[in-house]
């Protein structure tokens, strides 16, 4: 789609669905699990069976307070559950359990702040609960299954008028917020597999006009990309209309992935009137300070704190800081490596190089590997003491990736050590010298690039051991010496 | 304050609940006269009395996060007009 004619400023409101990462659902015990034979993991409160009493999960509330108190939100000390009334085949019992109210949710009036420091405010955080799945039969007609009815969901809306303005920081913020929510262990992110959910709601207006304009909000959103995409493309076709004269509607539209285009979805529109009251089978949470901050101690430190600080006290690139935090177990294992006195940036190195393409190769996480800490540390220090070349280093770690050993033994077994002094080398380079005198006699005829072929020769000769600055020097030492 | 019978027939509608025109005039009166109870409770000073949200003082009865037992399909399904491959058989509703 063209870009607009006009000049408009886009508001874009990001509501996000996590389904928490319990073992067992909201208000019943039932099993929380991806997949499986439908209906297999119900009861009578996820049913909505008459005479059942929903308990809710204390695992799922402190989640949802762990989340608020990350995204510095403000902790409701009193929240309370509410019925959100609607009528649709996946809602067993005729409502959703939700939190209504501005200051009701467990947690709201919070922000999170992207990379480049920009604050997004966030309205809310509240907890309620997932719907069942609805499916179409073979044979035409629909069924319902309700292994996802009642699985705790967070919801997490940004505040209203919204602070994101383009497409990019919408993707930036789901990224960093994706990122929060795994790191705190309390969703796992996977938006391919529905457990995260992002509905973005879009509206422009003219540049230089207050009124914020008619939005979309937009479904079937499952990837980074379809969300940058999808809100590009609404921002367009909502410019184009708006230049061509039209006008916008109020609706709902749908991401079609193939053709990257999105379509007015065919709803039909509940009322939008839930009649919503206090859950009478759902007693008040009541949390003091104590509570709340005995949550807010024992939290980790949250990646954007940890990159500040690798960047400040390491010396680390932003980029090399982010490689690290890709997930908390890889930061960890960095920051032992680190507490153990070993070089920061060499440990990084060899942790986004070296590991990170061992690991990948042998789908393991850096804690099932062979690798501790400590094999970094030593790695780490026999590069940077030129012990070794960064050649030999790479054979080093692949011997520890594959065996445990200590680099420190496997160089001592396998005399690995850089040799640094004159006589081998020079050595060396008379003897490739000798067997490549046509070579040499091109170097001296003025094609000076071939010296590079016959360090290379050099190096071979000394098993990737020389010391390779050494070796350099003195072979174009010997082909300037006639 | 009382209730029309165009507020009767909208929460009819919202509970999908297909009442004629001589019923809804005989709720619509019942209503009222439910209503014109907590008009009676609206004369009570409560100035003094903390807003409730609930008619239990307790709180926080909360549940470990333990997965326990759940029904058999075949029980699951038992009570369901219509049931077909494990699921529910429910009306065909519009959507995408
Ligand atoms: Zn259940």
């Amino acid at each position: 789609m063209q870009a607009p004619m006009a000049n408009y400023v886009a508001s874009i409101g990001m509501e996000v669905h996590a389904e928490l990462a319990t073992r067992s659902k909201m208000f019943c015990r039932c099993p929380v699990a991806f997949g499986g034979e439908p209906n297999t993991r119900v009861c009578p409160v996820c049913l909505g069976l008459p005479g059942s009493l929903p308990v809710p999960n204390r695992e799922a509330i402190e989640m949802v307070i762990r989340t608020a108190l990350a995204l510095n939100c403000k902790i409701a000390m009193h929240s309370v559950f509410h019925r959100k009334n609607y009528f649709y085949p996946d809602l067993p019992k005729g409502y959703q359990v939700s939190q209504y109210g501005e200051t009701n949710p467990l947690g709201y009036h919070g922000w999170l702040e992207l990379a480049n420091g920009k604050r997004i405010g966030i309205r809310r955080v509240h907890l309620e609960e997932d719907t069942g799945k609805l499916m179409h039969l073979p044979n035409g007609g629909a069924g319902v299954d309700y292994n996802r009815a009642g699985v705790p969901l967070m919801e997490i809306v940004t505040d209203f008028p919204p602070d994101i303005t383009n497409e990019e920081e919408a993707k930036d913020y789901l990224v960093e917020l994706r990122q929060i929510l795994v790191w705190l262990g309390v969703c796992d992110g996977k938006m391919e597999e529905g457990s995260l959910r992002c509905e973005p709601n879009i509206s422009i207006r003219p540049e230089g006009t207050e009124m914020l304009g008619t939005k979309s909000e937009l479904k079937n959103l499952n990837s980074f990309r379809s969300v940058q995409l999808g809100v590009q493309f609404e921002i367009r076709r909502q410019a184009a209309t708006l230049d061509s004269g039209g006008t916008l509607l109020q609706e709902t539209r749908g991401w079609n992935e193939s053709n990257e285009s999105s379509y007015a979805m065919r709803i039909k529109e509940t009322e939008n009137d839930y009649r919503y009251f206090p859950d009478p089978d759902l007693i008040p949470m009541v949390f003091d300070d104590p509570y709340i901050e005995g949550l807010r101690s024992a939290m980790p430190e949250l990646p954007l704190a940890k990159s500040q600080r690798y960047q400040r006290d390491f010396g680390l690139s932003t980029k090399d800081a982010e490689r690290l935090l890709q997930d908390r177990e890889t930061a960890e294992f960095f920051e032992e490596a680190v507490a153990m006195k070993g070089d920061p940036k060499g440990i990084c190195n060899l942790m986004i190089s070296e590991f990170a393409k061992q690991l990948n190769e042998a789908g393991l996480s850096p804690r099932q590997s062979n690798i501790s800490p400590a094999h970094l540390v030593q790695l780490a220090n026999l590069l940077a003491s030129d012990t070794i070349n960064s050649k030999v280093g790479k054979e080093v770690f692949a011997e520890a990736f594959k065996s445990g050993a200590m680099p420190d033994a496997i160089v001592d077994e396998r005399g690995l050590r850089q040799i640094d002094d004159h006589g081998p080398i020079v050595e060396s380079v008379k003897a490739v010298l000798a067997t490549n005198a046509e070579v040499v006699e091109r170097y001296r005829g003025g094609q000076t690039g071939v010296a590079g072929f016959l360090v290379g020769q050099v190096m071979k000769m000394g098993q990737g051991r020389f010391n390779p600055q050494l070796v350099q020097q003195l072979v174009r030492e010997e082909l300037e010496r006639t | 304050m009382s209730i029309s019978l165009e507020e009767v027939r909208h929460v009819a509608r919202l509970a999908r609940l297909d009442l004629g025109e001589a019923e809804m005039m005989s709720l619509q009166s019942e209503l009222n006269a439910l209503i014109g109870h907590f008009e009676d409770i609206q004369h009570l000073d409560v100035s003094a009395i903390d807003p409730a949200s609930h008619a239990v003082t307790m709180h926080n009865v909360w549940s470990e996060d333990l997965p326990g037992e759940c029904l058999t399909r075949a029980e699951a399904l038992q009570n369901a007009p219509v049931s077909k491959a494990g699921l529910f058989v429910v009306p065909t509703i519009l959507e995408g």
